[in-house]
């Protein structure tokens, strides 16, 4: 095996009940360099990376690793990081009740010489550890006490530390804002010139072409390429994940989608305030608009939503749905006067695993008939099947647990859910975060659709590309409170000028 | 987890673990108080009197320490009361039926209360069953076990077996804090064997969760079972540990039990795992894992075995009181965690 080079795999297949998971997938990883492995939803990385640690038995192929001597074959988490190869995962895996140091070596902690645990010398060792990887935290406060992006730095350090020759980063970035996400990249640039190789799953293109040195690119299971990135332009990027050229991402917003003024107002906020959450803002929607929320993570975006919705019940300033004055006082009051409202949180808040696909789709609909008024289920199935066919929702049958479905395809059965009650005013909470581009561009599509229908949207995404594809008009949030609104040309320059706010942000 | 990015400094105030570990001293502190104040005249100021708390739970206090173990990898183990009745009555029928000796007797309880505990464990460990069912089956086992062996009441005197009998009336005297008697003799504080045993278990075991790799894998995999794994810790194994370790306190507990009690039956310490459980959940334990220590612990039956000595003291209080006031406490301090971890959420 040539020096430069941390590990490779050959010939990688593994099946699924009924799936061919992957089909002789090679991968190489060399010393210190960022390697992008890219798919879309189902392409096969997860699986792929759960080959070479341990958690998949994988049924042909084989794992090479520098410095050691002939095949490698993983059974456990644990023989992979003895084998140099340490993984971080999207949730963060440490125990929160436990100290940062003990985090940090638990499971290896330095022993005094009666065989109990040396805690001054793990205390020091922990801080140095962090200290050379400029994580400033106290090593002896419990982890829960710090923030998640501290917590999956911590993450990191453990791994790095124990003596990792590959590092794999598997979405780490999903649920970081994008100080923390600076903050992520200045740690694995640092790695990298110490010579580890880091794999690095996202979903985030931005990310790629931010970091990353080569890209590998999966598909249904099999192997597209592996590029240099700068031999991979962006658009050349996902036509290589989607394996069709797409649409031209810039045209799908009709001709003539601006705001239409003079069309009657939908939603009209004056005063709306949650105590803690929101401050008072003042916001009009027009029917047909897409109104997108922006502002950094934490501005108030969802909080907004929520207080029209009603899920924070707003404490002052009125309401008005279609020039009405509208007294909500929990989500069902905003679900009668044909609000939806799907949350960012799909995992928590919106599917329910164990039931079918089907029952997740008609579950709002049924809410706002009340429990009396069953939906026969011939109707039930009826609307089941038109919304799995219309966005294209992949499933086995429309009877299957939504936990069998990818990411992607629980958040159209939600969204499904959500259109079935036909709402007049709608509200997508980050409803594209984790999914892939495709699915991404449909959902968009969507949109825009929903809008010419005389629908009004409020789009909330940490995606400001996505956001000025989709937008007529957008708000600003900072700080928990709306700050302002743009319209006419919407241009990623104006936009974050505005997020980042006016004068004492100029520099 | 919404935070602004310059919040990365922790909030350096009190671990609220520790706070809630510091009411239940001085709550116990207070209760007692409260005892010597209204009842300073029978007898509740004497040193004695607060050494017969240990005295009369000494057994409690292991059991408590075994099922903390257990609580603290987010388990549970109901089995615990019945296992020390069948203890009781295996040395009770072991050495007046058979006719062994007592250490034989004891080397017997504690190698049942091993395979009683690796049982559980593979359960629950292994085999990935609920807790609250394998050892509500170990609870019905065990209490019906107590039956087959004999269904009357049996005494340990000195004639049933000598050996036991002085070491369950031994007594160390401390040199201090004595009292005087009508004959003007001066009677010195005492505690027995069994008190010994629970303070080193005590002490051992608060050492064993702070200092060995197996005591912080027990707070590790309550914490995050799934973490835990992922960090190389071996989950199975560890939860087979806590069992066995909990089952086997329990028979050192049931020993000590029977020292207090000198006897055995079929209804004996009836419902003693709800008072392990609550003395543990009062002493900051939580149920759902990872939080917890056994110096709350023995706190917990300290203020449950103050409760009950106040009630007794009194004389004319019902028998059903100190279950009352048990259960105020317990809301008590379930509310108190509540709000702790409400506020813990707010600070991120």
């Amino acid at each position: 095996m040539e020096d430069n080079i941390v590990l490779t795999m050959r010939g990688i297949c593994m099946t699924f009940p009924g799936v061919k998971a992957l089909d002789n997938v090679d991968f190489t990883l060399r010393k210190g360099e960022i390697h992008a492995l890219m798919g879309e939803n189902g392409a096969g990385k997860s699986t792929l990376i759960k080959c070479l640690t341990g958690i998949n038995d994988f049924e042909a192929g084989e794992i090479r690793v520098n410095g050691i001597e002939g095949p490698v074959k993983n059974h456990s988490t644990l023989d992979a990081q003895k084998v140099g190869i340490s993984t971080v995962y999207q949730e963060v895996n440490l125990c929160p009740n436990l100290s940062v140091a003990e985090n940090l070596y638990i499971g290896r902690e330095p022993m005094t010489p009666f065989h109990t645990i040396d805690r001054r010398t793990m205390n020091k060792k922990a801080d140095e550890l962090c200290k050379r990887l400029d994580i400033k935290v106290d090593v002896t406060q419990n982890l829960e006490n710090y923030s998640l992006a501290l917590q999956q730095m911590i993450a990191i350090a453990r791994a790095v530390d124990m003596d990792c020759k590959a590092l794999i980063l598997d979405e780490p970035t999903s649920s970081l804002d994008d100080s923390e996400v600076e903050k992520l990249f200045k740690m694995m640039l640092q790695l990298k010139e110490q010579g580890v190789g880091i794999v690095f799953v996202t979903h985030f293109l931005e990310q790629v072409y931010a970091v990353c040195d080569r890209i590998t690119v999966l598909r249904n299971g099999t192997l597209v390429g592996e590029y240099p990135v700068a031999e991979l332009p962006r658009v050349k990027l996902v036509a290589a994940m989607m394996g069709k050229d797409f649409d031209d991402l810039a045209s799908i917003k009709p001709e003539g989608f601006g705001v239409d003024k003079d069309a009657p107002l939908e939603i009209s906020a004056r005063g709306l305030s949650h105590k803690g959450t929101i401050k008072p803002f003042d916001l009009d929607i027009h029917k047909g608009e897409v109104i997108g929320l922006t502002g950094l993570l934490g501005s108030g975006r969802s909080e907004l939503a929520r207080s029209i919705y009603g899920a924070d019940k707003a404490q002052t300033g009125t309401l008005k749905v279609e020039g009405k004055e509208a007294k909500i006082n929990q989500p069902i009051d905003a679900m009668h006067m044909g609000m939806g409202l799907l949350p960012d949180d799909r995992k928590a808040e919106g599917i329910i695993g164990d039931l079918s696909v089907r029952e997740n789709i008609i579950l709002a609909l049924q809410a706002k008939r009340g429990v009396f008024k069953q939906l026969p289920r011939a109707k039930q199935e009826e609307i089941a099947d038109r919304y799995i066919d219309l966005l294209q929702i992949k499933t086995a049958s429309r009877e299957t647990p939504i936990k069998q479905l990818s990411g992607g395809n629980q958040q159209k059965a939600i969204l499904a859910r959500w259109l079935a009650t036909d709402p007049n005013f709608l509200i997508l909470d980050e409803p594209t975060r984790g999914i892939d581009v495709g699915t991404k561009t449909e959902i968009q599509k969507l949109i825009i659709q929903l809008a010419s229908e005389g629908k009004s949207i409020m789009f909330i995404s940490s995606e400001i590309e996505e956001m000025l594809r989709t937008c007529n008009r957008m708000a600003v949030l900072r700080d928990g409170a709306k700050v302002g609104e743009l319209d006419g040309e919407l241009t990623q320059e104006r936009v974050m000028a505005a997020i980042a706010g006016g004068a004492e942000n100029a520099q | 987890m919404k935070k602004p990015a310059n919040a990365l400094k922790p909030h350096k105030s009190m671990n609220s673990n520790t706070l809630l570990l510091y009411i239940t001293i001085v709550l116990f502190i207070l209760l007692y108080a409260a005892g010597c104040l209204v009842y300073g005249d029978r007898g509740f100021t004497n040193l004695q009197t607060f050494l017969n708390l240990f005295r009369t739970n000494a057994g409690l206090i292991c059991v408590a320490c075994g099922i903390t173990c257990v609580m603290l990898t987010g388990g549970i183990d109901i089995s615990v009361g019945s296992l020390v009745a069948l203890d009781c009555m295996l040395l009770a029928y072991g050495m007046s039926v058979w006719g062994l000796s007592a250490p034989v007797m004891i080397l017997i309880v504690l190698a049942v209360g091993l395979v009683f505990g690796l049982v559980q464990g593979i359960c629950v460990g292994y085999l990935q069953i609920q807790p609250f069912i394998v050892t509500m089956a170990g609870l019905f086992f065990a209490r019906g076990m107590v039956s087959v062996i004999s269904t009357e009441q049996l005494a340990i005197t000195a004639d049933v077996n000598q050996t036991f009998y002085d070491m369950a009336s031994f007594r160390i005297s401390l040199p201090f804090g004595g009292t005087v008697n009508r004959a003007g003799k001066v009677i010195l504080p005492y505690i027995g064997i069994g008190v010994v045993i629970a303070l080193v278990v005590l002490v051992l075991v608060f050492l064993m969760l702070r200092y060995t790799k197996f005591g912080r894998s027990l707070y590790a995999v309550g914490g995050n079972e799934q973490s835990a794994a992922m960090m190389g810790l071996d989950v199975k194994r560890t939860k087979l540990k806590a069992y066995v370790l909990c089952s086997l306190l329990c028979s050192i507990g049931g020993i000590c039990y029977c020292m207090n009690t000198m006897m055995a039956s079929t209804t004996q310490a009836t419902g003693m795992e709800m008072d392990a459980i609550s003395s543990a959940v009062i002493g900051g334990t939580l149920l759902t894992g990872g939080v917890g220590n056994v110096i709350g612990t023995l706190f917990g039956v300290l203020i449950n075995g103050t409760i009950s000595t106040i009630v007794l003291t009194n004389g004319k209080l019902a028998s059903s009181w100190p279950n009352i006031l048990t259960a105020v406490l317990l809301c008590f301090f379930i509310v108190l965690q509540s709000i702790f971890a409400r506020l813990k959420e707010k600070n991120k």
